[in-house]
């Protein structure tokens, strides 16, 4: 069996260490942060703030308390707040041990494309192109396939990059791959699934 | 010199042009100078340029400027939560510079603090780096960026003192001092105007030196995602 959506956060999770300040991006990898367990660990919200809590008591949502995805969160004792230009200087100046982000398309140098789908959707990149470049560690958890059933793992990225060279490990519903020189190493294989279903659900070139 | 005004109109005489560049602070809904927004839809002023994270909602925020078409040109990082942004935007009616956030907001330090370029990594290799100039330093390809020279920043503060003295609340501090700072005139809308005196002078977020214009008024400091746990989840 594949990994689900919580089994994947689960597996970042392990990925970070005692004291590590970190940033977790939208959607499964806001999940990581129920699985750290006993872990000290600091989360950086990029709108300005170290140490987020979880979501506020129904009642309790305060509208100048938000996380970088907009939504109601609360503080810990061990808090701090700042501007968004202190907040980026400490992402771009390598502050940042890791973030865990998802993505659209990875490919075997570890080029990230997560922000752009031209002519489809204009959003816009957020802080996702400064954490790529200044965070210490890029953790990416997606799904191997997308919906058509096509590898998100690719040779070569075709979707406007967010980052060039970027990404370190890449977490997905079948397994754990690095990126090493010359393209894409197995680590880990989810429970029940074999390497080579991993294989060929990978367009990326994957080296021993 | 007086820095207190009765209103958001009044705070805004004299200084709205048609094609100003309008540096603007808030992140998503949260810290967002509305009342100054307000007034600006109200003045009828053309063809803005701003620079702000976002493009707020339909109905709240910048979202109101694009309603009245007010706004030719956004310089920005995220306006997926505005639909007739899109609309505005893939029709051609309406210019957008995408910056990565942390670009934009070191663009707005920079300009504040007379600093007119900077190097960063963020964006090479990607559309962002193209036509920019590239430089290596220590092995490392670095892209330049330009400071942003605003001619009116609006920015929301929880407190002022009349000096201008400004202190911010939890998140809703994030692009309001650095927009604050690169406005050729900045003006601020608070919660609470309180005597001179009564704030910390080592509390204090934003000197009053970057603020030449103060009200205090009503927020409704809508919230955008309101997401909560269940008690019995504790």
């Amino acid at each position: 069996m594949p990994w689900d959506r919580n089994q994947m956060a689960a597996r970042a999770a392990q990925e970070l260490e005692d004291g590590m300040y970190v940033n977790l991006g939208i959607g499964i990898p806001t999940l990581v942060a129920n699985y750290v367990g006993d872990k000290d660990i600091t989360l950086q919200s990029e709108n300005g703030m170290l140490g987020m809590g979880p979501f506020p008591f129904e009642g309790e949502e305060d509208p100048d308390l938000i996380n970088a995805g907009k939504q109601t969160i609360t503080e810990l004792s061990r808090t701090s707040y700042f501007d968004s230009a202190t907040s980026f200087a400490m992402i771009r100046g390598g502050k940042i041990a890791a973030a865990v982000l998802g993505a659209m398309e990875v490919d075997e140098e570890g080029d990230l494309a997560n922000w752009m789908i031209p002519g489809v959707l204009v959003k816009g990149m957020g802080g996702a192109m400064d954490l790529v470049a200044g965070v210490g560690r890029v953790i990416v958890v997606m799904d191997h396939t997308n919906k058509h059933g096509k590898s998100k793992l690719l040779q070569k990225c075709t979707l406007p990059l967010t980052g060039k060279k970027v990404v370190d490990r890449i977490i997905t519903n079948l397994g754990v791959l690095d990126v090493v020189e010359g393209g894409l190493k197995i680590v880990e294989i989810a429970e029940g699934v074999t390497e080579d279903e991993i294989r060929a659900a990978t367009e990326a070139k994957i080296v021993n | 010199m007086k820095k207190i005004y009765a209103n958001a109109t009044e705070a805004l005489d004299g200084v709205l042009t048609d094609g100003m560049m309008i540096a603007a602070g808030g992140f998503g809904l949260c810290g967002i100078p509305e009342l100054l927004l307000e007034a600006i839809k109200e003045s009828g002023t053309q063809d803005l340029t701003f620079a702000s994270n976002n493009a707020g909602v339909d109905d709240f925020g910048i979202g109101i400027l694009l309603q009245t078409k007010q706004v030719k040109k956004m310089i920005s990082s995220y306006v997926g939560e505005n639909a007739e942004f899109m609309r505005q935007y893939l029709a051609g009616e309406l210019e957008l510079e995408f910056n990565p956030q942390g670009t934009l907001a070191e663009r707005m330090r920079a300009g504040g603090a007379g600093i007119p370029g900077f190097y960063t990594k963020t964006g090479v290799g990607t559309v962002i780096a193209e036509g920019k100039e590239h430089k290596d330093f220590n092995g490392e390809t670095y892209i330049m960026e330009e400071g942003i020279f605003a001619d009116l920043a609006i920015v929301k503060a929880w407190k002022a003192d009349d000096t201008g003295n400004l202190i911010f609340r939890k998140t809703a501090r994030n692009f309001n001092v650095p927009a604050a700072t690169c406005g050729k005139i900045c003006v601020a809308e608070v919660e609470e105007i309180v005597p001179r005196g009564s704030l910390d002078p080592d509390q204090i977020h934003l000197p009053g030196i970057y603020v030449h214009r103060i009200i205090q008024g009503d927020h409704e400091k809508r919230i955008e995602q309101r997401t909560t746990r269940k008690k019995e989840d504790a």
